[in-house]
């Protein structure tokens, strides 16, 4: 069908194009009014920190640390947004963080090196998505309850693991890789695989069948089991992909802080859930998306930064945080209204 | 001297939504200590009428005289002041409440303003209850735990808790065993002698002959005849008041000879246990086969069942002579079978989606290379089934809720056509279509079947199974009472066997 015979016709295929508006009208027309104003968002941040900080923050050395903080959150992120997209939610992605760190960088895995430590941190990772994704969609857990259980179980499990103790990495293959000498054109290693991860996510969930099943579940569930959607099968792979994110964002927290602990990454559901929804991933389910996401964890990072840089607390911080959110929502709301 | 005003009197009473009039001037008046009957095929404005009397719908126009002063329901808790209660068909219990605390809901009998005297709710409700004959219900147990028939005794209750003038019991005998109904009879007695005026909804005629004194018929969102004798209007005068059209449909015209072949769609004993009974069936390719049926006569139920959204407890379904894994959805689209649900937005459309993935979202394998979707191919086959339909407005890439019934029920259909489906299992296709459109989708059906595919139509629309099937089942209560070429049966004959249950005369 992309030729037809009848010429007329060929006219509605172009519609959008009809009379060539200026590029840049084009380039601002496909991205969305949230986008622009998330990136807007962010450029006002950008000039605040110039201004109250015009020598410290815009170094190109706060630049690369305040994206090798993103790298962390933002993996998980990714992995999160897919979630909220199926109407699902996660809360256990710091406990699984903090476990897989764990595990990774206990003495008997440092024995295996770099391999080893990659490799238990991506396996505990997506172990735990698994369990979380067969009480989901096989037990007929309601997700909250589920991920509750699971971020207990996994925060205690690397308690035991460690008994309270900091594992120190010993293995310098991996701690190289958050040095600056293994910095290319000035990017950090965790912040390539930040955009990798990115990347990979975005075209997962606007270019495959993989992220239609995932929107449509989340649109409608009970419309996607009557249009022939394994409706469960999909909810399980979710929770593992979601494990899958945490387990690489463990391994990037060992390079980042060369040890792996039980406190890492504390309060990271609560974090990346708020930088989803800020995004503009419908919480709701059935819309997500991947660039909204990165850019919330953009702007929560270079918050966080802009605030130490000016010796204010953390309680500070969060409470701009907190306020950023309503508004974030409140803004989305008066926008979906209108349109 | 002055008659007697009649307890409740309506007037002129409209009621529109968006797209349709629900009621369109209604007057019924009720006396009090009698037993006033409504009747009407869904759609006749039924539930909208005892929405408005209950305060849950405000009316547009017209007024409502309440023992002779004019009155404003404006909500479920002023209509309730006056002493109008419902007992809606759908119970509105708390499950995880207990009798007591259902009966005494937002009206708990309290201490000092705010703490529930628990004893003394248990106590008005055990007497309340032994009052509707019921005294073994305890007071205590958790309204969950109740059988049916019970909450609606507990519902019951509830409205008698209240000093109740008036009640209005939606179809209260649908859910009942036949001793379960003389209970209830001898209730609406008791209260009728006590001067309450019950306002009773029911589709079964015998009934309302037993208990009824007076019947108004509603069609179209009109009462066509108010207060005539329950006892000796006859049936067929009561059906054709039910049944008399304004509104002509055009139906596309049959082929001129019967498609002859082997079965696509072969069902054999299929039953699922307190909604259908055991169902053969089968459809040729190029037949339109409709079901014909009151809500609650199975209808949807079979559709579903068929198509593995619902487990049947017994019998299989045939697809070309192979059997399908039953509780299958999957397997089911596997081998060709198609579905338009009831609940068009609800089961079938991704509202914040484009037409064109809600059309392709039963075919994207066709689409793509190892899950990676080829967006050109989805787009121009969309476009190429939403075209087929004349589905409008032509271009797939428009967000799926802006359009009209008629068409979101297009692109249900593109979804199927997309797909290749062979069966086509239609449940309720002209729900919230327009009048006018309908006419443009029954053409559309009809091309489909000529094309040769096999469809299963289910309409609470009479006139619409018998304008569009070529052979028609009706059934009553779960179970298949006549099956017969469309063009031998008329409406009058298919509202007898639905309401009756006579057998063939």
């Amino acid at each position: 069908m992309t030729q037809h015979a009848s010429p007329p016709r060929d006219n509605t295929d172009k519609v959008p194009t009809v009379g060539q508006p200026p590029v840049w009208r084009g380039v601002f027309a496909r991205a969305d009014v949230r986008t622009l104003s998330l990136l807007g968002v962010l450029a006002v941040l950008i000039l605040i920190g110039g201004i109250t900080k015009p020598d410290e923050f815009l170094d190109t050395r706060n630049l690369q640390l305040v994206l090798t903080q993103a790298s962390v959150i933002g993996v998980v992120t990714v992995g999160m947004t897919f979630v909220i997209t199926s109407g699902g939610i996660d809360l256990s992605v710091g406990a699984i963080v903090a476990l897989s760190s764990v595990w990774a960088t206990t003495v008997a895995t440092q024995e295996y090196g770099f391999a080893g430590i990659l490799f238990t941190a991506v396996i505990v990772g997506v172990g735990c998505g698994l369990v979380n994704g067969l009480l989901i969609a096989y037990g007929g857990m309601v997700p909250f309850i589920a991920t509750l259980a699971m971020l207990a179980s996994a925060r205690g499990l690397a308690l035991q693991l460690t008994d309270g103790k900091t594992q120190i990495v010993t293995i310098t293959s991996v701690l190289d890789l958050g040095e600056r000498d293994a910095y290319v054109l000035g990017i950090p290693p965790l912040v390539m695989v930040f955009a990798v991860v990115t990347i990979i996510g975005w075209l997962i969930l606007n270019r495959t069948t993989f992220g239609r099943r995932t929107v449509a579940v989340g649109g409608n569930a009970e419309a996607a089991r009557l249009a022939g959607i394994d409706v469960r099968r999909q909810r399980l792979y979710l929770y593992l992909l979601s494990g899958l994110c945490c387990g690489i964002a463990a391994f990037l927290l060992i390079i980042l802080a060369g040890s792996g602990q039980n406190t890492n990454g504390n309060l990271y559901e609560l974090d990346a859930i708020a930088a989803a929804i800020i995004g503009g991933t419908l919480l709701s389910g059935g819309r997500g998306t991947i660039t909204g996401s990165v850019l919330g964890v953009l702007i929560f990072t270079t918050i966080t930064n802009i605030f130490a840089l000016n010796n204010l607390q953390s309680d500070v911080q969060q409470i701009a945080k907190g306020a950023i959110i309503v508004a974030a929502v409140l803004v989305q709301r008066r926008t979906a209204s209108t349109t | 001297m002055a008659p007697e005003p009649p307890l409740l009197s309506m007037s002129g009473i409209t009621k529109s939504f968006p797209g349709v009039r629900a009621l369109d001037g209604v007057d019924l008046d009720v006396q009090a200590g009698e037993v006033h009957c409504l009747l009407g095929q869904n759609g006749a404005g039924k539930s909208t009428l005892i929405k408005v009397l209950s305060g849950a719908h405000q009316p547009d126009t017209g007024t409502i005289h309440w023992r002779g002063e004019p009155v404003t329901l404006r909500s479920p808790i002023a209509a309730m002041r006056l002493g109008i209660a419902t007992i809606y068909q759908e119970l509105d219990l708390v499950e995880h409440l207990s009798v007591a605390e259902n009966v005494h809901l937002g009206h708990e009998p309290t201490a000092a303003g705010f703490v529930v005297r628990g004893k003394a709710a248990k106590a008005s409700t055990a007497a309340l209850l032994k009052r509707l004959g019921h005294p073994e219900i305890d007071p205590a147990r958790l309204v969950g735990a109740l059988s049916a028939a019970q909450q609606q005794i507990v519902s019951m209750a509830r409205a008698l808790s209240h000093d109740v003038r008036l009640i209005v019991m939606d179809e209260p005998s649908a859910a009942l065993d036949p001793d379960e109904v003389d209970n209830l009879f001898r209730i609406v007695g008791d209260l009728t002698a006590d001067g309450v005026a019950v306002v009773y909804i029911s589709h079964r005629l015998e009934e309302i002959r037993r208990v009824g004194d007076r019947v108004t018929v509603l069609k179209d969102g009109r009462a066509v005849a108010g207060g005539l004798p329950a006892e000796s209007t006859p049936t067929r005068e009561v059906v054709a008041l039910m049944t008399g059209r304004n509104v002509e449909y055009v139906f596309p015209d049959r082929p001129a000879t019967q498609p002859q072949g082997t079965p696509v769609l072969e069902v054999q004993g299929l039953a699922r246990d307190g909604e259908f009974e055991a169902l053969d069936l089968s459809i040729q390719p190029g037949e339109i086969v409709g079901l014909a049926g009151l809500v609650g006569s199975g209808r949807s139920e079979i559709l579903e069942t068929i198509y593995g959204a619902r487990k049947a407890t017994a019998g299989q379904v045939r697809v070309d002579g192979r059997a399908l894994r039953p509780g299958s959805v999957r397997a089911a689209v596997r081998a060709g079978l198609g579905l338009a649900p009831e609940e068009r937005k609800a089961q079938a459309l991704l509202m914040l989606e484009s037409v064109t993935r809600n059309v392709s979202v039963s075919s994207m394998s066709r689409f793509s290379r190892a899950g990676w979707i080829d967006r050109g191919a989805e787009l121009g086959a969309a476009r190429a089934a939403t075209r087929e339909l004349s589905l409008r407005p032509d271009n797939p890439s428009v967000p799926i809720r802006t359009l009209s019934g008629g068409n979101q029920q297009k692109a249900v259909l593109a979804r199927w056509l997309l797909r290749g489906c062979r069966v086509l299992l239609l449940d309720e296709p002209t729900r919230g279509v327009d009048v006018g459109a309908r006419a443009e989708l029954y053409a559309v059906i009809r091309r489909l079947a000529d094309e040769g595919l096999a469809v299963l139509l289910v309409s609470s629309e009479v006139p619409e199974v018998l304008g569009l099937a070529d052979r028609v089942l009706v059934l009553r209560e779960g179970r298949v009472v006549h099956t017969a070429p469309a063009r031998e049966l008329d409406e009058h004959r298919v509202l007898d066997l639905v309401m009756e249950g006579s057998p063939a005369s």
